[in-house]
């Protein structure tokens, strides 16, 4: 990584209020990010992969507070994001930008596609009135949208379309960091690569950093050289992509890769999974220790009564498990000979 | 009255139409396939294409959302369902078919306990008394492999997680040991690894109680996991149907061979970006004249491709919608599976 990161996270902590009806009316907080850190550097894509409810959206959305930080550092650059006055923050909304999940209901549909593309110039930037025409339908093209559709409503569009129309929208001011929220797994298998593909070309062009929040590994793994695995509000294991599909460290990373099923019946029929049992704990109270111990097939006693260390592994990034340290001392290794042992995994 | 050689479900020529501003639209054009008895089939395609709408209307349930039936036939079990009345066809669907809706979320009452709910379509379609309704739901919710499912019985739908609530939405499905489950999209708001759950179990109740399943679904991953049969559509019609190993293997239509190549997980295995299929799906006031795929298409040729409606023509052991089959068989077969 790059000297200067364009975004560094350190130990965020993000907090609901799940209503007041505890002893005395003590608000119940739920905790939904708990400890996070990252970096990532100009031009380069973070993936954030984990299960459903394990707090990916809640870090990116706090990551722009665009939600309220409990506590942790942001930094975007030099400037302190966390900690910025209502007059910073409105500076750094056009250095920062997010691209939802749902491109059928992050658009207004009262507004056309060129008053949706100009509205971040005219907040941010006071951009004048036919350079801000010309703007609209540069960006329309490159996100591969004829300039014409821009007196059209986003109803008039696809799926794919009108991601790219938020795509466009997020992009107009060059911004340093986009967050995108599964900004595929609403479309088609077959216009998703369009999307894809897409993004990569915007990148390679403009040089922005991206966080890419997915629950398909595939996608993440296409996407980005680096990738963080959370479960239940923590990050559990990062590295490059292709160290931790390949040789996993952590259990849940494992459990997660193997899961993803292959357009290949041959393959599915004599690969093994990891079935996880068990249920998402509640982030009202996550279990003591390890936090995924309630479902790791590998639990041990220990589990329960410390939470794992960060532990460097062999090849790049850290993971949070004892057994590192304890039971099989895997000592920063990959979980893949373990695996086999135990017969978890094929031997080919 | 049911002939155990003949196919559980066998679906033909079944079109369907929902009046729109463009008027009466045909979202589903003459598609026809079987399920067989103890049989996995999925149907796979575009959104919009009509796959669900296929499923509705095999169980009666186009006509009370405005839409009309106005071909074909679908027999189940020896019975004829297109036309039969709707007391008739309701007790079958829920009884002999478990069905299972695209959104799952939507379909639980919040106001009543999940035991409440399963134990509600026991009754009414079992007649069983309050207990026996309840103690079935029980078994039900265990099935699944709800823990401690006769505490959780008596819990409301949002103190489960999405992946329980999908697991009771199952449980409901199966409690009157119906002899086909249609599943519509079960598992796409998941995440895998609940996914890899919910398909494993699946497996498990079709093994062990010979019930055969209808699945539909996106993903390509899903159907390759699960499926013994797959039916693919594009723009209301099935373009091309074959049991999973052959239409993995080699797929027939160009767009099977496209949704392959624009996998990621295909492309990662191959080294490249995944290979989008250009353009946008066409909509049904406005189908190309030939094949409908005809604008996407890499193969398209003037002409053969863009004259007269194309039918589905057996080829090996499936059936594919394509002017180009022989054409493009040493181009399209395996093509896609192969590392380059
Ligand atoms: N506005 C909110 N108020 C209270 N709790 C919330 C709110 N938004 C999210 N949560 C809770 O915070 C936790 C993390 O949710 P989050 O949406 O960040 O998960 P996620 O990883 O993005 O999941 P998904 O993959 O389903 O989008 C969950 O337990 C969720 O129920
Ligand atoms: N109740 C309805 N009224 C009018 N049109 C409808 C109705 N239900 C479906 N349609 C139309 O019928 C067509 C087929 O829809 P269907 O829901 O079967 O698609 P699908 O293949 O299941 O797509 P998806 O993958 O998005 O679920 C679509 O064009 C849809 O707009
Ligand atoms: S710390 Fe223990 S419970 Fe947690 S992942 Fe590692 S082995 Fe499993
Ligand atoms: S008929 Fe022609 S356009 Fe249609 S799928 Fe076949 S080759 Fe492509
Ligand atoms: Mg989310
Ligand atoms: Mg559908």
């Amino acid at each position: 990584m790059s000297a200067k990161p364009c975004l560094r996270v350190e130990n965020l902590h993000v907090t609901y209020d799940v209503g007041s009806t505890g002893f005395m009316g003590a608000r119940r907080k739920l905790h939904a990010v708990n400890d996070v850190s990252m970096e990532i550097a100009a031009g380069e894509t973070l993936g954030l992969v984990g299960e459903s409810g394990s707090g990916k959206s809640t870090a990116g959305l706090a990551i722009l507070r665009l939600i309220d930080v409990a506590s942790g550092t942001v930094r975007l650059g030099e400037t302190d994001v966390a900690g910025a006055s209502r007059a910073e923050l409105r500076a750094l909304r056009k250095r920062m930008q997010m691209v939802f999940q749902d491109p059928y209901s992050s658009l207004n549909p009262s507004m056309t596609v060129a008053q949706l593309l100009e509205e971040p110039l005219v907040v941010h930037a006071d951009v004048p009135k036919d350079e801000r025409r010309s703007m609209v339908g540069r960006m329309l093209e490159s996100v591969g949208l004829h300039a014409g559709y821009a007196v059209r409503y986003p109803h008039e569009f696809s799926g794919g379309q009108r991601q790219r129309i938020a795509i466009a929208r997020a992009m107009m001011l060059h911004p340093e960091l986009v967050v995108l929220d599964e900004p595929v797994s609403a479309l088609d298998v077959s216009t998703q690569s369009q999307i894809l593909n897409l993004l990569k070309k915007i990148q390679g062009d403009s040089g922005t950093a991206f966080l890419l929040v997915a629950h398909d590994l595939s996608v993440v793994r296409l996407m980005s050289p680096r990738v963080a695995v959370m479960y239940l509000g923590e990050i559990v294991e990062t590295g490059p992509s292709g160290r931790v599909y390949d040789e996993p460290a952590h259990p849940y990373t494992a459990a997660l890769i193997s899961a993803v099923p292959f357009p290949d019946p041959e393959r599915q029929r004599t690969a093994h999974r990891i079935i996880l049992g068990g249920d998402l704990p509640s982030p009202m109270s996550p279990p003591s220790g390890c936090r995924f111990r309630t479902r790791c097939p590998f639990v041990m006693e220990i589990c329960s009564k410390e939470a794992p260390p960060k532990v460097a592994i062999e090849g790049g990034g850290m993971a949070s498990c004892h057994l590192h340290a304890h039971g099989p001392k895997l000592g920063g290794r990959s979980l893949v000979g373990f695996m086999k042992d135990r017969a978890l995994v094929t031997v080919e | 009255m049911s002939d155990n050689t003949a196919p559980l479900l066998e679906i033909r020529d079944l079109s369907v139409q929902f009046p729109s501003p463009h008027g009466w639209l045909t979202v589903v054009d003459k598609v026809s396939f079987n399920v067989g008895r103890n049989d996995i089939v999925c149907v796979v395609g575009e959104s919009g294409s009509g796959k669900s709408v296929t499923m509705q209307a095999a169980v009666g349930l186009v006509q009370p959302k405005g839409g009309r039936i106005t071909s074909g036939s679908v027999r189940f079990d020896g019975q004829e369902l297109v036309g039969m009345g709707n007391r008739q066809i309701n007790r079958i669907r829920g009884n002999d078919i478990g069905f299972i809706f695209q959104e799952p979320m939507s379909s639980l009452n919040p106001a009543y306990t999940v035991g409440e709910q399963i134990a509600e379509v026991v009754r009414r379609h079992r007649g069983a008394s309050r207990a026996d309704a309840w103690k079935r739901a029980v078994e039900a919710l265990d099935r699944v492999h709800i823990a401690s499912a006769s505490s959780r019985a008596a819990e409301y739908p949002h103190q489960f997680s999405g992946g329980m609530r999908q697991r009771v939405m199952i449980a409901m499905a199966i409690a009157c040991d119906p002899k086909l489950l249609i599943a519509d999209e079960p598992t796409t708001a998941l995440d895998v690894t609940i996914q890899a759950r919910i398909l494993e179990l699946l497996r498990e109740l079709q093994r062990d109680s010979g019930m055969s399943v209808l699945f539909i679904t996106h993903d390509l991953g899903v159907v390759a996991d699960i499926a013994r049969y797959v039916v693919v559509m594009y723009g209301a019609q099935v373009v091309e149907a074959a049991p999973v190993d052959d239409l993995f293997g080699a797929p027939r239509h160009p767009y099977t061979s496209g949704l392959l190549g624009a996998m990621p997980q295909v492309a990662l295995e191959r080294g490249h970006d995944p290979i989008a299929i250009p353009g946008t799906v066409a909509q049904a006031h406005a189908w190309p004249t030939g094949c409908r795929f005809n604008p996407r298409c890499l193969y398209r040729r003037e002409g053969p491709c863009t004259t007269g409606a194309l039918p589905l023509t057996s080829v090996d052991n499936g059936l594919v919608r394509c002017a180009l089959t022989e054409e493009l068989r040493p181009i399209l077969g395996r093509a896609t599976m192969v590392p380059a």
